[in-house]
């Protein structure tokens, strides 16, 4: 069965999506990440979904769902290089991501990380 | 339905040349071929080739509906003609004036030619009058057809004319909104607003509605839209332009802003980008 892999940096933890999502993989990658950040007590996931071009509701909810999940186990969570089909697609769909912190590119994403949030 | 006889056919071709030339002089009368729009030995050729196509599809059945494959090389002629009418500027009456003032020559032809039997004239005048008619909606229907072409692609070019997205400093962007926002214009200047964001990978968007003449609670969805669609991708949207009318419609419709940072012109804006981005702006003393 495949899965997302997550890399560590330091107390960072970088997921890179470079495959077509579908639920069993959304759902795998959700637990995994949890797991991860427990065990590694990171403080901050970045998720790269550059590569992503297309999205459905359950994607999205389940980005939401991570930034969440992330939130209450006391990590900050940034989604960097949304295509803008992506980001089009999410608002047709009503999904707002309200709460999820976002940045153009990984580099952006890093900094945005490294600033404790509440700080510009 | 009255169908054309043997006998008119004959008649019609046996005077060829004197329907020709009453018809050419009709044409002219109306003023056709006079201005520059079309030249007169354009005319003749496009009056001629009509001559040619009506004469050989004439012997054929269905005349009333035009249907069949005696007719169609007719309706094209007059597809392309009343087409190429319409780009240089004629107007669908003129257009239809080409094919119904051949009526009078044709009349009076048919006419002379049947005058000892009333009946018969009666019946063969209602039919050239028919497919005659027939003809000349066609030509009107194509005529009618070009110009919704052309005020399509007029739309389209619009379309892409109004939403220029401009870059005003490095790392920022803006775009100046001109006319109503409709949800297809939104589309298309949300998708070329992320575009250049991608593209230069520009942190401040700011989206200019001093040109927007009204706000209504759809504008503001699309905005409210557009901004979300911004900040998903990972950029800052600043809306700028907001005049006291506009500023008034929207409080009064109870619309709710939130979370959309707004500024009264786009100076404002960009000074915010710049300290939002940390770049400063300095006076050169002197």
């Amino acid at each position: 069965m495949d899965r997302i892999p997550i890399l560590q940096m330091g107390d960072l933890l970088l997921v890179t999506i470079q495959v077509d999502m579908h639920d069993q993989l959304a759902l795998t990658l959700q637990d995994d990440l949890t797991d991860k950040i427990q065990r590694t007590s990171a403080r901050g996931v970045l998720i790269d979904i550059s590569a992503l071009d297309i999205v459905d509701s359950f994607i999205g909810r389940m980005i939401s769902t991570i930034s969440a999940l992330a939130q209450i186990m006391d990590a900050t969570t940034v989604v960097v290089g949304m295509q803008p089909a992506v980001a089009i697609t999410l608002v047709e769909l009503g999904l707002d991501l309200r709460g999820v912190r976002t940045a153009l590119n990984v580099e952006r994403g890093m900094k945005l990380l490294q600033t404790p949030a509440g700080t510009p | 339905m009255a169908a054309l006889q043997q006998r008119t056919i004959d008649l019609i071709r046996s005077h060829e040349a004197d329907i020709l030339s009453q018809w050419q002089q009709l044409l002219a009368d109306t003023g056709q071929g006079q201005d520059n729009r079309i030249s007169s030995a354009e005319l003749d050729t496009q009056l001629r080739e009509y001559w040619r196509l009506f004469l050989q599809a004439l012997p054929a059945a269905d005349a009333s509906t035009l249907q069949g494959t005696e007719w169609q090389p007719i309706r094209r002629f007059l597809e392309s003609l009343s087409a190429d009418r319409a780009r240089r500027g004629f107007n669908s009456s003129e257009t239809a004036l080409f094919v119904f003032s051949l009526k009078r020559p044709l009349f009076s032809q048919v006419q002379v030619g049947l005058i000892d039997q009333p009946q018969l004239l009666g019946d063969q005048l209602a039919a050239v009058s028919e497919l005659l008619d027939q003809l000349g909606l066609h030509t009107v229907k194509a005529f009618q057809k070009t110009r919704e072409e052309v005020i399509q692609r007029q739309q389209e070019e619009m379309l892409e004319l109004s939403t220029p997205v401009v870059k005003l400093w490095e790392g920022v962007l803006a775009l100046p909104m001109i006319g109503t926002l409709d949800s297809q214009r939104t589309q298309v200047v949300m998708e070329s607003l992320l575009q250049r964001i991608v593209d230069t990978g520009s942190e401040i968007a700011i989206i200019d509605i001093t040109g927007v003449p009204t706000v209504d609670t759809l504008v503001a969805q699309h905005l409210l839209k557009t901004v979300t669609a911004i900040r998903l991708m990972g950029a800052d949207a600043i809306i700028s332009g907001v005049r006291p009318q506009i500023a008034q419609t929207i409080v009064h419709l109870g619309l709710d802003l939130q979370g959309i940072v707004t500024k009264a012109n786009l100076a404002d804006a960009l000074a915010l980008a710049l300290r939002r981005t940390g770049q400063t702006v300095t006076k050169v003393a002197g």
